[in-house]
Parts: structure tokens; sequence; C-alpha cells
């Protein structure tokens, strides 16, 4: 069990403690107050040099990992991949060994193959490494911004804030992670998260799109969906991922709609204070209807918000953390 | 080891075994008094002054000293409380600190900051406090206020208003509070 991310990488939220998740949470909320400052910038990893590496494309993680380590002053590399060597046909553990003879801190990488950072972390362990979404494994920044943007939104609900609120919002709260759960490393990092910090966790869709065994999953699989919504306090929805074969395992786009999308319809069953979240980019109109998606109850907005904070915070930690004491002066 | 004297440092810092106290809850209330009286006569107005806790150990002092400037001058001065763990040049020698909240809702360009901390030893946290500040603004000045100065001194900073001098060896630890000031060894 991993009970601190100080001085370490980030693969995974497998086996990652609850007091982990916490620090960056906690560490998190910190930063919150740096982006929305006219200076936007803290010299804590001044000098240090962050690697991102893509080798699958992405909008909003790369963007939001990119702007973190920039406010947080260290320099970036970023390599694009479709104008690299790669394309040559060079080798993962060759296109990293060329970048940490540049000189870098950490790597920040993803990639369309699950256990690809855990791999690059033994090719280079002097480099910490952060992984950004590997295959259909893990994606944990994603799941620590998303269990900080429930823990934010409650905090405000109750007139306190998530830095005194720890982990008590997650005592009992009732989480449900809808569509697409096979290939998703959302969900997988999501369900860990949110299990770590004591809520309960109820997954739903199609039998082609659950996994194959559910074996060690900390979640049970709901057998009404309609039912399921009116139980959760948070739906948590995910992107019907076309790109990796996902069409071919539901009859049809429309058919997954109707059975698992949250429509208008369904959002009437929700309790008015459910909040709905998706990790982007949206399929509008299939997993989300788009009124729905823009309605009040979806703060999907702020989980990309609140990505640039939770990604300060991890490269913060992993890079400049050690864990040893501390000193006074 | 009696677990009452065990006291730690702020924000989770070390713990250490106290092995006298060395002021009393009324010594600090009568040494903030007299630097909140010294604060009025250095400074023409209070209209310009900001107050600043740095966080977490100067946060108690910083709102006791609002509020005594407040009984002293009948004026409200704006109070803000700074976290500097970001802005440290010693990240890598030390872990980082469970870090706090900065709360800074004034715009300090031309406004002279008062620095509140509890105790004053290399100055480092001071100067990391400077880089700081000047991403909120231009300070017209900064004026250093500490409960305890202990020496020790790694950089050219000294303070305005003192609570207690107090000189330690190194191998010592101080912590101050408003219930006190106490001296002991670092574990």
């Amino acid at each position: 069990m991993i009970t601190s991310i100080r001085g370490g990488n980030l693969l995974s939220l497998n086996n990652v403690s609850k007091e982990a998740i916490l620090e960056v949470l906690d560490t998190a909320e910190s930063f919150v107050e740096v982006n929305k400052r006219t200076i936007k910038k803290v010299p804590a990893l001044k000098g240090r040099v962050v690697a991102s590496l893509f080798f699958e494309e992405s909008t909003r993680t790369r963007l939001s990992f990119e702007t973190a380590a920039k406010r947080l002053s260290a320099d970036v590399l970023s390599l694009a991949v479709a104008s690299s060597s790669v394309k040559k046909g060079e080798s993962l553990r060759d296109t990293i060994s060329t970048i940490d003879a540049l000189g870098i801190d950490a790597v920040v990488m993803r990639h369309q193959s699950s256990g690809a950072a855990l791999q690059v972390s033994r090719y280079v362990p002097h480099v910490h490494v952060l992984n950004a979404g590997d295959g259909q494994h893990q994606h944990p920044t994603q799941g620590l911004l998303d269990t900080f943007t429930v823990r934010q939104v409650l905090a405000e609900q109750r007139g306190t804030t998530g830095l005194e609120s720890g982990a008590e919002l997650f005592q009992g709260l009732r989480v449900l992670i809808v569509g697409d759960i096979r290939h998703s490393r959302v969900a997988r990092s999501d369900i860990a998260a949110y299990a770590a910090l004591g809520a309960e966790v109820r997954i739903a869709g199609p039998g082609t799109l659950l996994p194959s065994s559910l074996e060690g999953w900390p979640v049970t699989v709901v057998d009404d969906f309609d039912e399921a919504l009116a139980w959760a306090d948070v739906v948590g929805l995910l992107r019907l991922q076309k790109e990796r074969g996902t069409g071919s395992f539901v009859p049809g786009l429309g058919e997954f709609t109707q059975s698992f999308g949250l429509t208008l319809e369904r959002q009437k069953l929700l309790k008015p204070s459910a909040l709905i979240m998706h990790p982007g980019p949206m399929n509008r109109g299939v997993e989300i209807d788009s009124r729905v998606a823009d309605s009040s109850q979806a703060i999907i907005e702020r989980q990309v918000t609140n990505g640039v904070p939770v990604r300060m915070a991890a490269l913060y930690l992993t890079i400049a953390g050690t864990s040893e004491g501390s000193d006074n002066d | 080891m009696s677990s009452t004297n065990e006291r730690q440092t702020p924000n989770g810092g070390l713990t250490f075994f106290a092995k006298s106290q060395l002021l009393s809850a009324d010594d600090v209330a009568r040494g903030l008094k007299r630097m909140a009286h010294e604060i009025v006569e250095r400074n023409e107005s209070l209209d310009d002054v900001v107050i600043i806790g740095l966080q977490t150990g100067g946060k108690p002092f910083a709102e006791r000293i609002v509020e005594l400037l407040r009984d002293i001058s009948k004026s409200e001065v704006p109070m803000g409380m700074l976290d500097v763990s970001f802005y440290r040049d010693d990240l890598s020698l030390h872990p980082v600190a469970k870090s706090a909240q900065t709360i800074i809702d004034v715009d300090l360009t031309g406004k002279t900051v008062i620095l509140v901390d509890d105790v004053l030893y290399t100055g480092r946290t001071i100067r990391a406090s400077f880089n700081a500040l000047s991403d909120y603004g231009r300070p017209k000045a900064i004026q250093l206020c500490v409960m305890v100065d202990r020496g020790h001194r790694e950089l050219p900073i000294r303070p305005d208003f003192v609570g207690k001098n107090l000189p330690t060896s190194e191998v010592e630890a101080i912590v101050a509070n408003l219930e006190g000031v106490w001296i002991g060894e670092k574990k």
C-alpha cells in the first residue's frame, strides 16, 4: 500500500491509501488560490524539467499537465509524437533514454498500452513518472481531480471547505459510474479513489461493456439503472470510446442511449442535489443529452478547471517531496 | 517523558520535549500589546497598513495584533494569511511542508505590509515571503513583527518589532503561541 506519493511516482490509484489521496487533495486546495491570482505562478519547481510525452491524442490532460508544470515554474519539454522519431519506429525504451539524456526530473506520459507508465518507471528509476493515462488501465490524476471536485462542491454546499472536511464527506457517499466501464481507465481510477475515501460505488452499463471479471473491484453492478439514478449522490458518466472499438460492443449508439444515456427524462429521476460528472470529451447525445450536460447539476467544467491545481499537487509532491520529518525556522 | 511536555511546532513540524517555559501567556500578551503600540507609533497612519500572518505559526499572533490595533486606534486594519511553502529555497533539503492556505484579498501595491510570525530564526521563511508578496503587488514598505527572535540568521534580515529576544543554541527548538513560549531539544 502506498501511503504517500512524495518523492515517488504516480502510476495508479490501486493500492494507494486514503492518506496519500487526501495529501494530494489538500495540497491541491493550496494551488486553487495560486490559479486565481493575477500572477499564477510559484517558484516551487524552478529549474526542474518535466517531459510531456503523449503517445495518444489529448487536449485537456496535456494542456492541464503542461499548465500545471509551468505554474510551478518547471521547464516543460513537450514531445509531439506525430512528428517525432517514434514515427520512424523508435522503441519506447529508446525514446525515453533519449529524453532522459537531456536531463529531466519527471515524465508525464500517456500511452495506448496498459502498463506503459510502469514500464517507463523501470527504464528510468531516477525520474518521477506520472501516468496521464495508459491503455485501459489507469488515469490517476482524473480520479484525483474527480474526487477533489466532488469534495469541493459538497463542502461549499455545507458552507465549509474541502480542507476542513478531509475525507468526511465521502463517508457513505453514493457514487454511480455509468457506461463503458470495460475500456475505461477513468472508471478504474475513479473507483479506486472513491473506494479508498470511503464512498460506496456502483456501476451500470450494458453487459458487453462491463469488465469480464469484477474480482477485487470494490463495486456492485446495478440491475435497474433507473433505480440506481434515484439512489446516487454522484453520477459519473464515461465516454463511449469509439476509437477503442466500443461500437462493436453495442448494437448501436441509439440503443446505448436508450438504455444507459443520461437523457432529460432520466435526469428527472435524480435527487435534486445529485451531481453529474463527465471526464470529457463528451459525445453529446450519446452518453449524455446536451441539455443535461449544460444543466446546473453538471459540474463538468469544474472538473476541467480543477485539473490544473490537482496536477500541480501531483507534480509538486512527486518531484519536490521527500518523506522525512520537517524542521522549523 | 511526560506527554504534557511534548510539544509540536506548527504545521505538523518537529515534535520536541519542552525543557522549560520561557514566557507565560501573560508575557506573550504584554509583548503583543507593546508591539501593537510600536506599530501605531512607527506608522503615521494605519490607513495603508495590511497585516499578513505567516502560516501557520504567525496566524494567531496576526489575528491578535489586528484586534489590538482596533482597540488602540479604532481602525480596522485588513489582514491576510501567507503560506510560503512553494517559495522556499530549501525544498530539496526539507520535505514539502503540509501547505496551508494563502488568503490575500487586497492589492498590496502602495501598502505598508507588516509580516507577523511566531519565531524568527534563519530568516529563510521571511526571504521566501518577500518573493511571495511580490506576486500580490508592490508594497510601499514591508515591516517585520515577530514574537520571538532566537538569532542564528543566515540572511541580512532584521525585525522591526520583537516580542522577546531569546538567544538560543542551534540544537534547541522553540515553540511560541498565545499560551506561552517553550524551549526544548530537537528530537
